[in-house]
C-alpha cells in the first residue's frame, strides 16, 4: 500500500464519497427511489443526482481555482453546496 | 439470394445504372482499404535493397526471408508467443467474470444497477494513458511486473466492460421462459445456466470471445508499459526496431502482416456479428 | 422484457465488481494521491496541495494539446459518419456480395494499432510508399516528417481509413432493420431518393448512430498509438494530443504529480462526456420502445 502514497486529506476524501454512497444506498433501501422528470428533461432517480452534483463539484473546483486562484478554494465548496441544493431540488 | 436482391432493387424504383453507381462506390472505398494493406504485404515479400533502390507495384525478386527471419528467431516469435498467451488468458478471466454478471443484467433489477453498467461503460471509454503510470506502479508493487497476468489484468480494465455489454445485448433476446420453465423441471441455477442457456447464447460467448481477444491483441500502450523482456508482447518489439538508423523495413513489413493474420482468420465466422460487437452489443 | 427485482443478482456481479475495482479504482485512487504531492523518487512523498493542479490549469501545454484533441476528434468525425453514411447506402443488402464487403470491410478494425502506425509510416514515405511516392511524382510537396499539414492530413486520412467501416457497418446494422414494406409505401408516395433517407432511413439509424459518435468520439479522444508510430507527435508538437502527451509527461519525463493532475482532469471530460452520451441514448432507446 505504501505505493499508493496515501494522505489523510485524500484518503478523508475518499471516505466522503464511500459515505455519501453507503448513505444513499440505504436511503434507497428504506425510502425506494422514483424517478422524475426535472429541468433538464430526463428522467433522474436520487442517486442519478448525486451523480451530477460529484460530477458537477469537481468542475466547479476546478473552474474556480482556474480562474480564481487557490487562495480561497474553501469557497469553491461553498458554490458547490448551492449547486448540490439545486441538482436536487430541480433536476 | 441473388433474385431476391434484383426484386427488392427492381421494388424500389432503382434502375440499373443505379445498381453499377453503388457497385462502383463501393469497389473505390474497398480499393481505398485494401491499398496500405496491400503494400505491406508487397514489401513484406521484397529484399531490403529492393525496397530501398526500386519502386515496385509488385516484388520482382520474390522472397520469403522476411517471414523466415522472424519465424527462426526466438526475439521476434517469442513476441507473438507472448502476445497470444496474455491475449488468450484475458479473453478466459473476462468471459468467465462477464457471464454471471451479464445474465444478472439481463434479467433482473437489483439495486443501483443501471449506475454499475453505467461504470462500466466509463471503463470501456477511460484513456489508456491515464491508467498506464498507475498500473506500472501497482504490478509492480505486487511483484507481477513483466509477467503475462499483469497484462491480462490489465487488459480487464476495458475487455471486462465489453463483454458484459456485448454478453448483455445477446442474452437479452433470449426469452425469459426458458429459464422458469428449467427452474420449474427442477434445474439448480448452475445445472441451467450450464446445460441449458450456455448453449442458447453461445453465439454470443462466441463473438464476445472474438471481440476479447482482439481488443487485447491490438492495445500497444498499456503491454508495452507493464512488460521489459518476459512477458513483451510483438507490438512492442516491432516498435524497438524501428528509429534505428538502419531499419530493417522487409522484416518490418513482415511482422506487420503476421499480426493481422489471427484477426484475418476468424473474420469470416463473426461477419454478421461485427457490428453488434463494436458497438458493446447495443444493435 | 419485463425484469424481476432480485437483489441476490448482486452477487452475479460480484467477480466483475472486484475485478473491475482491482484495475480501475485502484489505479484511479492512487492517480488521485500523486496528483496532491511531489516527489523526488524512492517512494518519498511531499505534501503539494493544489499546485499541480494550478499549474496544468494555467500550461499553455495542457490547453494547447486539448485544442489539438478537439480539433482532430471534429475532424474525424465530420468526415467519418457522413462516410461511414454514404458507404453503408451503397452496400449490397444481402448474398454473397454483402458478406464479402462485410469481411474486407472489417479488416482494419482488427488490425493491432501500432501495425496501423506502421502501414501508413511506410505507405506515406516518399522513398518507398506507394502514397508519398506518387504524390511526389505528381509534385506536391509531401512530407510528414517536416511538415505539419501533411502530418495532419496523414493521421486523419489514417484514422478514416482505419474506422470509417465501423460507423459503416453500424449504420448497415440500422439500415438493415427497416421492413421493406416502407420503401414501398415511399414508393407509391413517390417520395425522392433524398425523403427516403431524410424521413426513412435516417430516424431509423438514430439510435446506432448515436452510438458511432460516442464511439469514435471517445476512441478518437484517447488515440494514443497510431499518431504515435507515424508522427511521434512531431513535428516539433504539432501533432502532440492528450494521451501521447501525457504519456511523455507520466512515463518519459516521470513527472508523477503534474501527471495525475493531468490524468484526473482529462478522466473527468471523459466522464462528463460519456455521461452525456449514455443519458441521451438510454432516453432514445426508452422513447423508440
Amino acid at each position: 500500500m505504501e505505493w499508493m502514497a496515501w494522505t489523510w486529506p485524500t484518503a478523508t476524501f475518499f471516505m466522503v464519497i464511500a459515505a455519501l454512497l453507503i448513505t444513499f444506498s440505504i436511503l434507497a433501501i428504506k425510502f425506494p427511489e422514483a424517478p422524475r422528470v426535472g429541468v433538464l428533461r430526463i428522467e433522474t432517480t436520487r442517486g442519478d443526482r448525486l451523480f451530477i452534483t460529484l460530477l458537477g463539484s469537481a468542475f466547479i473546483n476546478l473552474a474556480w481555482l482556474g480562474l480564481v486562484g487557490p487562495d480561497n478554494q474553501p469557497w469553491a465548496l461553498a458554490v458547490c453546496l448551492v449547486w448540490a441544493a439545486a441538482v436536487f431540488r430541480w433536476v | 439470394m441473388a433474385d431476391v436482391t434484383v426484386n427488392q432493387n427492381a421494388a424500389r424504383g432503382l434502375s440499373l445504372p443505379r445498381v453499377n453507381s453503388r457497385a462502383v462506390v463501393m469497389a473505390l472505398y474497398l480499393l481505398f482499404l485494401l491499398l496500405p494493406i496491400y503494400w505491406l504485404l508487397n514489401m513484406s515479400l521484397k529484399t531490403n535493397t529492393e525496397i530501398l533502390n526500386e519502386f515496385t507495384l509488385v516484388p520482382r525478386d520474390l522472397t520469403f526471408a522476411n517471414y523466415a527471419t522472424i519465424l527462426t528467431d526466438p526475439a521476434w516469435y517469442m513476441g507473438y508467443v507472448n502476445s497470444l498467451i496474455y491475449v488468450t488468458m484475458n479473453t478466459v478471466i473476462s468471459l468467465s467474470v462477464a457471464l454471471p454478471a451479464a445474465y444478472a443484467f439481463s434479467r433482473y433489477h437489483f439495486m443501483g444497477d443501471k449506475h454499475l453498467f453505467f461504470w462500466l461503460l466509463t471503463n470501456r471509454m477511460a484513456p489508456p494513458a491515464v491508467f498506464a503510470l498507475p498500473f506500472f506502479q501497482l504490478y509492480s508493487s505486487v511483484g507481477l511486473f513483466d509477467t503475462h497476468i499483469a497484462v491480462a489484468l490489465a487488459h480487464c480494465l476495458f475487455n471486462v466492460p465489453l463483454a458484459v455489454w456485448i454478453l448483455e445485448g445477446f442474452m437479452r433476446g433470449v426469452p425469459k421462459e426458458i429459464d422458469e420453465t428449467a427452474y420449474i423441471d427442477g434445474y439448480s441455477f448452475g445445472g441451467f445456466f450450464v446445460k441449458i442457456f450456455t448453449p442458447l447464447i453461445s453465439s454470443g460467448i462466441g463473438v464476445a470471445a472474438f471481440f476479447c481477444f482482439m481488443f487485447s491483441w491490438v492495445e500497444l500502450l498499456l503491454s508495452r508499459t507493464l512488460t521489459t523482456v518476459d512477458a513483451k508482447p510483438i507490438a512492442a518489439i516491432m516498435t524497438r526496431t524501428q528509429g534505428a538508423s538502419g531499419i530493417d523495413w522487409g522484416v518490418l513489413a513482415a511482422a506487420g502482416v503476421l499480426t493481422i493474420v489471427p484477426g484475418a482468420l476468424v473474420i469470416w465466422f463473426v461477419r454478421n456479428y461485427i457490428a453488434k460487437g463494436f458497438a458493446l452489443g447495443r444493435v | 422484457m419485463e425484469k424481476t427485482v432480485n437483489h441476490r443478482a448482486w452477487f452475479l456481479v460480484l467477480p466483475v465488481l472486484l475485478l473491475v475495482a482491482f484495475s480501475a479504482v485502484i489505479p484511479l485512487m492512487t492517480v488521485v494521491n500523486y496528483s496532491f504531492q511531489d516527489t523526488f523518487g524512492n517512494n518519498e512523498f511531499f505534501w503539494a496541495g493544489l499546485e499541480w493542479f494550478q499549474q496544468m490549469l494555467n500550461s499553455e501545454r495542457m490547453w494547447n494539446a486539448l485544442g489539438r484533441q478537439l480539433m482532430f476528434s471534429g475532424i474525424i468525425l465530420a468526415i467519418e459518419i457522413p462516410l461511414g453514411i454514404f458507404v453503408a447506402l451503397n452496400m449490397p443488402k444481402s448474398g454473397f456480395w454483402s458478406s464479402f464487403c462485410l469481411v474486407l470491410m472489417s479488416l482494419p478494425l482488427l488490425i493491432p494499432w501500432n501495425v496501423v502506425g506502421t502501414i501508413w509510416q511506410i505507405f506515406g514515405r516518399i522513398d518507398i510508399g506507394l502514397l508519398g511516392y506518387t504524390l511526389d511524382m505528381i509534385g506536391i510537396d509531401y512530407n510528414y516528417t517536416q511538415n505539419a499539414l501533411a502530418a495532419w492530413v496523414t493521421i486523419i486520412v489514417m484514422d478514416v481509413w482505419h474506422w470509417t467501416s465501423l460507423v459503416a457497418l453500424l449504420a448497415f446494422a440500422g439500415l438493415k432493420s427497416i421492413p421493406d414494406a416502407f420503401y414501398q409505401a415511399a414508393k407509391i408516395d413517390q417520395a425522392s431518393r433524398w425523403k427516403v433517407f431524410r424521413y426513412i432511413e435516417l430516424p431509423k439509424m438514430m439510435g446506432v448512430l448515436m452510438i458511432a459518435i460516442l464511439l469514435r468520439f471517445m476512441d478518437s479522444f484517447m488515440i494514443y498509438t497510431e499518431p504515435f508510430v507515424v508522427t511521434g507527435g512531431g513535428p516539433g508538437n504539432t501533432t502532440t494530443l492528450l494521451s501521447i502527451d501525457l504519456v511523455k509527461m507520466a512515463l518519459g519525463q516521470f513527472d508523477l504529480g503534474p501527471a495525475a493532475a493531468f490524468s484526473l482532469m482529462y478522466f473527468l471530460v471523459i466522464l462528463l462526456i460519456s455521461w452525456v452520451f449514455y443519458t441521451v441514448m438510454t432516453n432514445l432507446d426508452k422513447r423508440e420502445g
